[in-house]
């Protein structure tokens, strides 16, 4: 307990009046501590960590905690982060967005920093739903989800976080829920000291504005469900096809990282450099 | 302007061209763009000379939303940063000029104007973005926005925007036209070191100390660049002096005021104009962009005909240069405004015209220039 107390006390900011803005249960805290107990078991200096936040709840927490944070407009975190990194690649820069601020609005901005391979980890807070603005329909809402703008239930497809990463060539792509705060600790700490695009998502429960709309009576009992049906990736691959339809594998689907775009970028224009020496301001 | 103290080099080259060279005078060494024509060479230019510049970056992005967006990034990480554009992609813009103001990133930002609305013309010249310039994005805000008529006058007011951006933290336009962006005719470069460059004021005090959004005299906070050691929150949404969001009455209306405040209170180092033979003139035009090249010779022509015209070519648009505007006013009994929209600045002449002057407009939006004799019909016959 000690060092929780210490951590905070390094940690989050002393002159932001608290409370917070989470809803009791929001599962956004538990990542918040995660990152915090990543950067500090890393030894990173928090000079150098800046966290660019998107729109929405999970945009918010970048407020509370004493790094670098930029809390950019709706579905933006990636460009600027592409900007902060691009202009300074000693930085470590970390985006935290939601599922509809990178997947909807950001949809081609994230695929686009992917393919681009900047050396950004980004977290996707996955809570299916837009929270903030009180409980609407999101890319990730599973099939037949009510809300309060599908009354009906949701009939489209949702994205799935990690096989998107996938598809668009991320090194790095990672899966956890706020549940396995340990396994994102690990991830986390994995997805920090690689280089390029780092992707891991979050599932992290909304009974505020998910849970009451889809018949979770109260928080422990999504959690519950979350944790239930999240299944480590290697023992997922061994379940029946009925099976893999209820539940959902967590852990890392990709690790093979490569030389971020930044690095590249900087070695090529050295090259260029060395063949035509120019004057600065010329 | 500065002094230009003798020539680099004479280059034959169009206004897009002009454009790279005054950002690379002032130090611009980040560039983040989309191609859209006609200002894709200011693109193709920098993406040629930015990589043999010490650190500079050139990163073409997947949109102009995203162009922007990493241009106020590297900004806040410390860089000066710009990005081009024309209509469809300034429109695509408006968001994060916003962010900008609100986060006072200095970031410039052309937009070459073609004509419009939607895809509208391309390839053609038109002025139709000067009160989205002034007005596009949400919210009550300050912005700077300049002009320029010629190739050379592109070099040194793209020189003067990063000037202004630095200087007070905001985000500075400057509109081009296409006949103005395009064109090919003599450009001085002048020596690097030649011209005044301002570079942004950083925090002076020890981290602990440093309060990123404290009003002073200037109203124009010093800017740490990130992770120079001075940690702070940047944030769209309204907030205190500490950077974090407030609802607070006093604390809204103190960052809006002293938003507006930092740009009003340097008005007169912000209005560039610039007279032509308005000593003795009865009748006047108010010009700006390519046009006011049309101006010019139509005030020769008038005056070879026997009128007393005169010329006020607007370089500095938003804020609104109303004292040399005015001045016009109460001296001429005809103010002839020509632009190539159906009249935007003509709203604002209108707008501070408190004596009998006649505001007359000339209008053209056929995606053709307006010749110098459209200009003298009206400055002939009074």
């Amino acid at each position: 307990m000690a060092t929780v107390t210490e951590r905070i006390h390094e940690y989050l900011r002393h002159n932001k009046k608290f409370p917070h803005v989470l809803c009791p249960g929001c599962g956004h805290g538990i990542v918040l501590g995660s990152m915090i107990r990543s950067v500090h078991a890393l030894g990173l200096s928090k000079d150098d960590v800046v966290l660019v936040a998107g729109i929405g709840c999970s945009g918010r927490v970048a407020v509370y905690v004493d790094f670098n944070t930029v809390h950019t407009c709706h579905g933006r975190a990636l460009t600027v982060a592409t900007g902060i990194k691009l202009a300074n690649p000693r930085l470590k820069v970390l985006t935290v967005m939601g599922d509809g601020d990178a997947l909807a609005i950001g949809g081609n901005h994230f695929i686009h920093a992917v393919r681009r391979n900047i050396g950004v980890t980004a977290l996707v807070l996955n809570n299916s739903i837009y929270g903030m603005t009180g409980g609407q329909v999101s890319p990730t809402s599973p099939c037949g989800t009510t809300t309060t703008t599908t009354p009906l239930g949701q009939l489209e497809r949702p994205f799935d976080v990690v096989e998107l990463g996938l598809a668009c060539g991320a090194g790095y792509v990672a899966r956890a829920t706020s549940m396995h705060a340990l396994l994102l600790d690990r991830l986390l700490q994995e997805a920090l000291s690689r280089p390029g695009f780092c992707l891991v998502e979050v599932i992290s429960p909304c009974p505020t504005q998910y849970g009451r709309k889809n018949g979770f009576k109260t928080a422990v009992e999504m959690y519950r469900w979350c944790k239930e049906r999240a299944v480590q990736r290697d023992r997922w691959d061994t379940l029946s096809k009925e099976r893999q339809a209820e539940s959902f594998p967590i852990g890392v689907f990709r690790d093979a990282t490569q030389a971020g775009f930044e690095e590249r970028y900087y070695a090529a224009c050295a090259a260029a450099q060395e063949k035509r020496p120019c004057p600065p301001g010329k | 302007m500065a002094s230009k103290k003798r020539a680099r080099n004479e280059i034959f080259a169009q206004g897009n061209d002009a454009v790279v060279e005054g950002a690379l005078l002032a130090g611009c060494t980040f560039f983040a763009g989309y191609p859209i024509t006609p200002s894709t060479e200011i693109a193709e230019g920098m993406a040629a000379r930015l990589p043999l510049v010490p650190e500079g970056v050139f990163i073409q992005m997947e949109d102009e939303i995203a162009s922007l967006g990493a241009a106020i990034g590297a900004s806040l990480a410390g860089r000066k940063a710009m990005t081009a554009t024309s209509g469809p992609g300034f429109s695509l813009m408006q968001e994060h000029i916003g962010y900008a103001c609100m986060v006072e990133a200095p970031v410039v930002i052309v937009n070459v104007m073609r004509g419009g609305p939607s895809t509208g013309l391309p390839t053609s010249p038109a002025q139709g973005d000067v009160q989205q310039a002034r007005w596009g994005t949400h919210g009550d805000h300050p912005i700077i926005v300049l002009s320029a008529s010629n190739v050379q006058e592109c070099l040194e007011m793209t020189v003067v925007a990063f000037n202004f951006a630095e200087k007070y933290r905001t985000p500075v336009i400057l509109l081009l036209d296409e006949v103005t962006a395009h064109t090919r005719e003599r450009l001085t470069v002048p020596e690097s070191g030649a011209l005044e460059i301002f570079n942004r004021v950083t925090p002076s005090m020890p981290p602990e100390w440093f309060v990123p959004y404290e009003d002073g005299l200037r109203g124009v906070p010093p800017m740490p660049a990130i992770g120079s050691g001075y940690r702070y929150h940047v944030t769209g949404l309204t907030h205190d002096k500490n950077g974090f969001p407030t609802s607070r009455p006093e604390e809204i209306q103190a960052l809006i005021l002293r938003l507006f405040r930092k740009i009003d209170q340097f008005f007169y180092d912000i209005q560039i104009t610039e007279g032509y033979a308005l000593e003795d003139a009865e009748v006047a035009v108010v010009a700006y962009g390519s046009v006011a090249r049309s101006a010019r010779l139509a005030v020769d022509l008038a005056r070879q005909q026997g009128a007393r015209a005169g010329l006020l070519h607007l370089k500095t648009l938003f804020p609104f240069p109303r004292p040399a505007v005015e001045e016009v006013l109460r001296r001429c009994h005809t103010v002839v405004v020509p632009e190539m929209n159906m009249g935007q600045i003509s709203r604002e002449v209108k707008r501070v015209n408190a004596g009998p002057a006649k505001v007359r407009t000339v209008n053209r939006i056929d995606g053709q220039i307006i010749t110098p004799q459209e200009i003298l019909k009206p400055l002939v016959r009074g």
